[in-house]
């Protein structure tokens, strides 16, 4: 980015009409991902000047024993869900649960599914980190996911979506290929980076699990009508050229007994619909560069 | 400025948790749990019976519910106190109705108070839960040991003396504990608590002064959460609970025995225009099939005695 500048100069700006078709594989008009984040979040971090870990003086019980759901309890009951609708998952992972809880990580990987970095914590912010810093939470990243599941990452969700000025570039000179982290389209766009290749894949807050229920305070039925009427949208305009569409989760919000269920119904739907090309991550990427690179 | 190199190193970057209270569990392979008479689901309604003095304590901080206006909030006092007076016995009879036990959350100051209520609660075969002393009883970090302990203590004493017998749970003011609390109230003799909400059925939880039980209340699955929190109706907390219920009785035919908890707040949903709506939930899931209504220490030793 341009660090300073009053204009970030991510990318460039390029309006939603007449655009170049994209296409996705078989005619698909929208690509469907699912972003389930598989976290670990610590309770007792270290304090960063930035930004609290937690609202509240650990431990935070509420806080913490919530998000330890997901690795207990809400992942199995998601994961199945995903599987039985044949919705492979492209992982946003604190690496450390490689280390922790190595059950989920190899419960995801034996599915199928892509992992890309958010961080090693949930509990530990990149604001403040010197270059070298930032290095090696990115070595660290694709190391510890190599060890654990033999996969390359291609990707980055900063943690916790902290970010410094150079993470962009930082992660486009280590051959990582897509970041999550921007929001302006719901299209693939390329990211203006000082070497490399970087593609911006659009993930979402709007239709996040964590917005849905936390910042738009919905019921699950209500979220569940939201994902169908996005994906709707989505896939009627991708007739001219194709959208993505970005599921981000977090299970223990999702796979909450009384979300899951509503839940379950939104997969049935967009698998039936036939408009879906449901995908990872990395394949979207591969489809978007094929298209636009020739 | 760089951070400091400590904010990169991982100490408790390890296999497992990065505590000691608790072993990872997964919940889905776990050996089934069988409830009584066969049932699937066990239903834990628990209601928080809570006493707010006008003169808010803000140490270790203030209570949820607590006063909001400047002295003297007679507004939240009193409609606090609605749901002791009137939302109570509401709740009460729609439980008797439909023959469930209970667990009531209640705060010592209630039971020093209003005997009466004590006295009505026991009476109709419903369990009493420690739940602090009043709602200026917060515990979180920061709050002196000896003070916590005191607490713990006079809010099971002053139970102990009105209702005849001495709790055998404990939930904490809006869950929220220090790195003392759970030895505590291990300490004090308590057999389980309910505040960690990291699973879904009940598990051992160590402490240096033993082990205690923890019994997830679901804070998501509360009328605060959902009502006053998240601001939807009791029409959509009843669909809400329906629909919970269901996906469990599914689990259940394959996984065994779960557990729905129901956690009420009188202020909340005793009132008028939510109970008709409440009162239905409760007669559909009596006609469940499945339903077991369990109080805490009935989910306890049911749960116990297959482990």
């Amino acid at each position: 980015m341009r660090e300073g500048e009053a204009d970030p100069g991510l990318y460039d700006f390029k309006a939603w009409r007449g655009r170049p078709k994209l296409t996705w594989p078989d005619g698909k008009t929208c690509a469907v991902w699912v972003a389930p984040n598989l976290e670990f979040y610590e309770l007792d971090p270290p304090a960063n000047p930035h930004r609290k870990s937690w609202p509240k003086p650990h431990p935070d019980v509420v806080g913490y024993s919530h998000r330890d759901h997901a690795n207990r309890v809400s992942h199995w009951r998601m994961a199945d869900a995903m599987s039985k609708h044949g919705f492979p998952g492209s992982v946003s992972l604190s690496v450390a649960l490689c280390d922790h809880i190595p059950e989920v990580v190899e419960d995801a990987n034996a599915r199928g599914w892509e992992f890309f970095s958010h961080g090693i914590y949930n509990t530990r912010y990149s604001y403040g980190m010197d270059e070298a810093q930032e290095r090696a939470i990115i070595e660290d990243s694709i190391a510890t996911v190599k060890r654990a599941t033999g996969q390359t990452i291609r990707g980055w969700l900063a943690p916790a979506l902290t970010h410094t000025p150079r993470t962009l570039d930082l992660i486009a000179e280590y051959g990582l290929d897509y970041t999550c982290d921007l929001y302006h389209d719901d299209q693939p766009t390329d990211v203006k980076v000082a070497s490399g290749q970087l593609t911006a894949i659009p993930y979402s807050l709007e239709v996040n699990d964590h917005y849905g229920f936390f910042i738009y305070n919905m019921s699950p039925r209500e979220y569940a009508d939201t994902l169908i009427r996005q994906f709707e949208r989505l896939a009627a305009e991708g007739e001219d050229s194709g959208t993505v569409m970005c599921i981000p989760l977090h299970s223990y919000l999702i796979g909450q007994p009384h979300r899951i269920g509503p839940f379950e119904e939104v997969l049935k739907h967009i698998a039936a619909d036939g408009r879906a090309w449901i995908a990872r991550a990395g394949e979207i990427v591969d489809s978007y560069r094929g298209q636009v690179d020739g | 400025m760089t951070l400091d190199p400590a904010y990169l190193q991982y100490p408790k970057r390890q296999r497992g948790m990065d505590h000691g209270h608790y072993p990872y569990s997964r919940f889905d392979t776990r050996p089934p749990v069988h409830w009584p008479e066969g049932k699937s689901v066990a239903i834990w309604p628990v209601i928080s019976l809570e006493w707010f003095p006008i003169l808010p304590d803000d140490e270790p901080f203030r209570a949820p519910g607590h006063m909001q206006t400047a002295y003297p909030d007679y507004r939240h006092y009193t409609a606090r106190e609605y749901g002791t007076r009137v939302g109570l016995y509401r709740l009460l009879d729609a439980f008797e109705a439909v023959g469930a036990k209970v667990s009531v959350a209640t705060n010592s100051a209630i039971a020093e108070r209003y005997p009466e209520i004590v006295e009505a609660i026991i009476a109709a075969g419903h369990e009493i839960i420690a739940h602090s002393t009043d709602m200026n009883g917060t515990i979180a970090s920061g709050l002196p040991e000896d003070d916590e302990r005191a607490l713990i203590a006079q809010s099971l004493d002053t139970l102990e003396r009105v209702s005849g017998s001495r709790p055998r749970g404990w939930l904490s003011i809006a869950r929220s504990q220090s790195f003392n609390t759970a030895k505590l109230l291990a300490e004090a003799g308590l057999e389980y608590m309910c505040d960690w909400v990291n699973d879904e059925l009940p598990y051992r939880f160590a402490t240096e002064a033993g082990e205690i039980i923890n019994i997830p209340l679901n804070h998501e699955l509360s009328d605060r959460q959902i009502v006053n929190v998240q601001q939807q109706s009791a029409d959509s907390y009843v669909q809400q609970m329906q629909d919970a219920y269901g996906w469990l009785a599914g689990e259940a035919a394959d996984h065994g025995g779960r557990m729905l908890p129901m956690h009420l707040t009188p202020y909340i949903m005793g009132l008028p225009y939510r109970m008709d709506v409440f009162e239905g939930l409760l007669r559909w899931l009596a006609d469940q099939p499945g339903a077991w209504f369990a109080r805490g220490d009935a989910i306890l030793d049911s749960w116990s005695a297959q482990q």
